[in-house]
């Protein structure tokens, strides 16, 4: 029900995006989502692949310094409603968020979030019968 | 012009200085044997009193350095009774410890009548209105020039550092004449008022400012006289001899004369300890001859200068200092404060969130002197926001708590600072321009 992503920190090291993005794709890792954000003091990029530890190991090879997590990759359709309908079912379960991110397409929704308490978020999914990905389904996509 | 606050020893001939001060020697080294560092010393190299026969012998006793004072922490140089001690200053430590510096009621009788003899030197009399801009407390600028100008009877106004407005309200308000500030704030001071659209020449009575606690050119103080109006005179002090006073610079503005019926001085090289000629750069040392509760002989200062050769025409025959031409220690200084690289490594080295890697650039951003502290993460331990934010805010201040500026902190990935290069990190970057 959860999948790893990648966290590298920004600040400094890489003049661009494309560098990183170039290690994986030397060695044909799909970016499946990613995202960065940053405050004005520094920058996290975080991305889910389609082979996670591969990557890590890409990256240390790289000297790069990269931390694995896990995150939840949730399914829905993408109907107006379904997306707050699915959040609510975890802010009702007393559950922040930390971050998310999410895309549409051919009528689904993939909503990548991470919570501040993984069991919890985790029974949540399971109560309400959510759609999720794991490790496996990452490498169909 | 010349009136001197105390002709007698201004002007004294070069033969009774040196009889003056071989008298004042033994002295000192006769207090110094009530102390229990120098008792320890002084029997470890078997000297006494009447091992200095004259002037030159000083050249045979041992050098004092601030680890020496570091490891007597905190009273362990003093050579009177605690009790008859009646107050502390303390400076940057490097280690944990500060260096403290014990003062008689004798020693800030004698203090102050070195910062008056200074300022009445330029001018300074019991018609001007004295501002000091320094902070008070630990940071002898403060006090230093208080009891210094009280002493010459100037209506004195205790600003203290900082709030620009602030000050220069009471410029305008109490008649401000004579002004204690270091060069970089007397261009930010320049700054606001001309933002304000006050002209110092027309708003203010401003004539004279006494610049020092940080190197500063030529170029510089010509531009802060410039910009200001007024005459600003080189001041050199140091905490260990007591504070501002020790040397000054005389209307010639040529040099400072530094005080020798206060001080030995001595002219080093760095590497050697061997002293060098007139005219020749090296390390200061200096000598104590007045003080008592916490005399230093042969204090390796750690300043690079040099004695300017010939007489000066302003009929004072002591010494004069060159311009300061920078440390031969790895000493910072910013905003007139002291900083040791060894401090800020010292505490981002108790974050384990954080490597080994760090770099200080300092640089003069819009007039105003700024440190940057760029350190690299360890691996990254976490990928949350609030958590980098606050361990930024953590070491931020922790680092103002030590340091008692407020530097620049940026986080930055492991591996992205210039590696050490032959072992050696070059930790520290100043891009600050003297003008």
């Amino acid at each position: 029900m959860t999948v790893n992503q990648i966290s590298i920190f920004l600040e400094n090291k890489y003049g661009t995006l494309s560098e990183i993005l170039g290690f994986l794709s030397e060695e044909n890792i799909r970016i499946v989502a990613a995202t960065i954000a940053d405050t004005s003091e520094f920058g996290i990029l975080r991305i889910i692949v389609s082979d996670p530890q591969k990557a890590i190991n890409i990256f240390k090879k790289h000297n790069v310094t990269a931390y694995l997590s896990d995150v939840l990759a949730i399914i829905c359709d993408s109907a107006s409603g379904s997306f707050a309908r699915t959040l609510s079912y975890f802010t009702k379960a007393g559950l922040t968020i930390e971050y998310m991110y999410s895309f549409s397409i051919d009528g689904k929704s993939l909503l990548v979030l991470r919570t501040n308490n993984r069991e919890a978020a985790l029974e949540v999914i399971r109560r309400q019968n959510l759609d999720s990905l794991n490790e496996n389904d990452l490498l169909k996509l | 012009m010349n009136e001197y606050w105390q002709e007698e020893f201004e002007t004294m001939s070069r033969k009774d200085i040196e009889k003056l001060q071989l008298e004042r020697l033994k002295q000192t080294m006769e207090l110094c044997t009530n102390s229990p560092y120098y008792q320890k010393v002084f029997k470890e190299k078997g000297i006494t009193t009447d091992s200095v026969k004259s002037l030159d012998d000083v050249q045979k006793l041992p050098f004092t350095t601030k680890d020496d004072l570091r490891n007597n922490y905190p009273f362990g140089l003093a050579a009177i009774p605690l009790k008859d001690c009646i107050r502390i200053h303390c400076s940057s430590g490097t280690t944990g410890n500060p260096t403290v510096v014990l003062h008689s009621r004798k020693d800030i009788d004698e203090w102050a009548n070195q910062v008056a003899r200074n300022i009445y030197m330029v001018g300074t009399r019991d018609t001007d209105v004295f501002q000091n801009t320094s902070g008070y407390g630990m940071f002898t600028g403060g006090l230093g020039f208080q009891y210094g100008a009280e002493k010459v009877g100037c209506l004195t106004v205790p600003a203290g550092a900082g709030n620009t407005k602030r000050q220069i309200k009471f410029m305008i308000d109490y008649g401000t004449t004579s002004v204690h500030i270091i060069p970089s704030y007397a261009t930010r001071l320049a700054e606001v008022m001309f933002e304000e659209g006050i002209d110092p020449r027309r708003d203010t009575k401003l004539v004279r400012l006494f610049i020092g606690a940080e190197p500063h050119s030529e170029e510089q103080r010509k531009r802060i006289e410039q910009l200001l109006g007024v005459k600003a005179y080189n001041s050199f002090g140091m905490s260990e001899m007591c504070g501002p006073g020790v040397a000054f610079e005389c209307p010639e503005q040529n040099g400072m004369h530094i005080w020798e019926d206060y001080y030995i001085v001595e002219i080093v090289d760095p590497i050697t300890l061997e002293p060098v000629p007139d005219g020749t750069y090296g390390e200061m040392v200096l000598t104590t001859l007045r003080r008592e509760a916490m005399p230093l002989i042969r204090y390796r200062t750690r300043d690079l200068t040099c004695i300017l050769p010939g007489d000066c025409p302003c009929g004072r025959t002591h010494k004069r200092l060159a311009r300061f031409r920078g440390r031969s220690d790895d000493m910072i200084i910013l905003k007139g404060v002291n900083i040791f690289p060894i401090q800020i490594e010292k505490i981002l080295m108790k974050f384990k969130e954080l490597g080994s890697n760090f770099l200080i650039t300092l640089d003069t951003v819009k007039n105003n002197d700024e440190m940057l502290i760029e350190v690299e993460l360890s691996d990254l331990y976490t990928d949350n926001y609030s958590v980098l934010q606050k361990l930024a805010s953590s070491v931020t201040r922790q680092l103002k708590d030590e340091l008692l500026i407020t530097p620049k902190l940026k986080l930055v990935a492991k591996g992205s600072l210039p590696s050490q290069e032959g072992g050696k990190a070059v930790r520290v970057k100043d891009l600050r321009k003297l003008c």
